[in-house]
């Protein structure tokens, strides 16, 4: 669903709202719109409608990954935040919360040094691509909250990341 | 701060120590040396403390098995089991058969009686004997609330420990730490607070926001932290007595790593300003707040010499984590860290002699002692995660939190002579992590 056009997702929820009715959050099969996209399952109640926090983190990816002790962004990460600032300049009443995140294979002060500066050039990046740094509050959770628990670089890499937590102004 | 009666202070007001015998004569029979890395514990026994025979708590039996644990987890003393003993102690006030001891090897015997003062009060004679010699080096006697009477068996192991080591001891003394409980990937973290024995833990916050990295001020009253309480990261004070937190000033950036000066007046902790983090002291009289630290790295876990003179701290201005000494304004800044790797985690012994550290090498974290200017390097203990070392009050014996891996994975806090000698777990009701060991209570 990453690369689903705004028009897509106005399909999708038109036949959701006539089809399904639209009031349970229950999953979905993607094949229902002959997609081709086989048997994936995706929860399209959450993916599909625009300016939520799922649309960002399912249609834009609301983080990027860093390497080990480091903060420097690779273009995976930089193409990523190209994606945010688009979607950030579509919504301009939505503000973000950049969490910045370690692995744990380091010490717990610094760790908390590291993530905030990974929050920091996070934000750096977006306010270069013209999102106001008003918009932009950084946190740092050092190794404090992992995504995945195992052992391994496996986890350890998914952990070294900045997430941009979607906050909407009323 | 205002000066306050404490609970302790007035526990210690309680306690009226009488030396009925104080002989200071050098004994290299029994006295050890522990400088020399000399490890060959002494046999001691500790016949069970006789009770008050109105008394069927049992209080004496009580008090003379924490005595031997503290001694025998000192590493330094080595108890004698009781069923190897010959000559059973009806009278605390004869001359025990020093020849009956002698015979089962012991070269020290400490005997005790406990009395009934009041429906809440006790108070304990106790003698301690150079059996080799057939001298009395120690008698005490001390009154006490007897809901206290952990503290008054740590009060007589140090007493013992100092006698026969002629360092301090260290029993008397408590850890500040992490009680982790949770899933790995929704952690919840506890202020807590046990006896350096891992007795009497108990959490002092509620979990309901994350708190981390805790340091006692000199005084044993106040516990200086880091909690997300507000949402943005911030150093905080908790007050034992009043079981009152307070935030040290607001400031624009993430506080953190914070660590008392020795005279208890300043907090000393890292202030992250953009992408950098300085080192900053904030005077807690008036809250003025001074930087002693410029740099776009991360400045951070900085801590005190005992003089107050110097301060150690660790950056990544090289590159990777080195750990610099400087002046306590901030001048004279050098690196005292060459090894491989890099080095994480400063921390200078109460004696001034050493500095405690981290050190990360090829996937592997060990915990090591350095001489203040570098040299004299020394790892205490290497494996996948080992973190975070804190001082015991006398500079002899270390604690540490040791990580394991996985989804099951955790912390546990662990102690080690200095020596590398003697590692023990600290037993807690949980995971557990970030030890701070408190300044001697008494």
């Amino acid at each position: 669903m990453r690369n689903k056009s705004p028009f897509h997702i106005f399909i999708a929820i038109f036949l959701i709202i006539t089809v399904a009715g639209c009031t349970s959050r229950q999953k979905i099969e993607a094949t229902l719109f002959g997609g081709g996209e086989g048997e994936e399952v995706v929860d399209i109640t959450a993916s599909a409608i625009p300016g939520t926090s799922q649309d960002f983190s399912v249609n834009v990816g609301d983080r990027i990954f860093f390497a080990t002790n480091s903060t420097d962004l690779d273009e995976d990460a930089k193409s990523i935040l190209q994606r945010q600032s688009s979607w950030l300049e579509l919504y301009p009443d939505i503000n973000i919360l950049m969490e910045g995140h370690a692995d744990e294979r380091g010490t717990r002060e610094y760790n908390l040094g590291l993530s905030a500066r990974r929050a920091e050039v996070a934000k750096s990046y977006l306010e270069n691509l013209g999102i106001s740094g008003n918009r932009i509050t950084t946190i740092s959770y050092g190794k404090e909250r992992p995504v995945a628990a195992c052992g391994a670089d496996a986890c350890w890499s998914q952990n070294r990341r900045a997430v941009s937590a979607v906050v909407t102004i009323n | 701060m205002p000066k306050k009666l404490h609970k302790i202070n007035l526990f210690l007001l309680l306690v009226f120590i009488y030396f009925l015998t104080s002989m200071r004569i050098s004994n290299a029979a029994l006295e050890l040396s522990i400088t020399d890395g000399n490890i060959k514990p002494i046999p001691i026994a500790i016949p069970v403390f006789l009770n008050d025979p109105q008394d069927d708590s049992d209080i004496g039996s009580k008090i003379s098995k924490v005595i031997a644990n503290n001694l025998a987890n000192s590493g330094l003393f080595y108890p004698i089991n009781p069923k190897a003993f010959i000559e059973k102690i009806n009278n605390i006030d004869q001359r025990p058969d020093f020849q009956s001891w002698r015979i089962i090897n012991s070269e020290a015997l400490v005997i005790a009686k406990v009395v009934t003062l009041t429906d809440d009060m006790i108070s304990i004679k106790y003698r301690l004997f150079d059996v080799i010699n057939g001298k009395e080096l120690e008698a005490q006697i001390l009154n006490s609330p007897i809901k206290q009477w952990r503290r008054i068996a740590h009060l007589i192991s140090d007493s013992v420990y100092e006698r026969l080591t002629g360092e301090k001891g260290y029993f008397d003394t408590q850890v500040a730490f992490i009680a982790e409980s949770g899933s790995k990937t929704n952690r919840i973290k506890r202020l807590a607070i046990m006896d350096q024995d891992g007795n009497n833990p108990r959490h002092l916050t509620k979990g309901n926001s994350l708190v981390l990295t805790p340091r006692f001020s000199p005084t044993s009253q106040e516990i200086t932290y880091l909690s997300y309480a507000n949402g943005i990261p911030q150093v905080y004070i908790y007050k034992i007595d009043s079981k009152q937190t307070y935030e040290i000033g607001s400031f624009p950036g993430m506080t953190f790593a914070p660590r008392f000066s020795p005279d208890g007046k300043k907090i000393i902790m890292s202030l992250q300003q953009g992408v950098g983090s300085n080192i900053y002291e904030m005077n807690l009289s008036n809250y003025e707040k001074r930087r002693l630290t410029n740099s776009p790295d991360i400045d951070t876990a900085p801590s005190y010499s005992p003089d107050a003179k110097r301060i150690t701290f660790e950056s990544d201005r090289s590159g990777s984590q080195q750990i610099y000494v400087m002046d306590a304004n901030g001048k004279n800044v050098k690196r005292i860290s060459f090894g491989k790797g890099s080095y994480s985690t400063p921390v200078w012994s109460p004696r001034g002699d050493y500095i405690a550290f981290t050190r990360m090498y090829q996937g592997r974290f060990m915990i090591g002692v350095m001489f203040a200017d570098g040299t004299g390097e020394r790892i205490i203990t290497d494996g996948y995660h080992n973190e975070g070392p804190t001082w015991a009050p006398n500079g002899r014996v270390l604690m540490f939190f040791r990580e394991v891996p996985g989804e099951k994975g955790g912390a546990n806090i662990y102690s080690v002579d200095i020596t590398g000698y003697n590692e023990r777990l600290i037993k807690t009701p949980g995971y557990a992590s970030d030890p701070a060991w408190s300044p001697l209570m008494n």
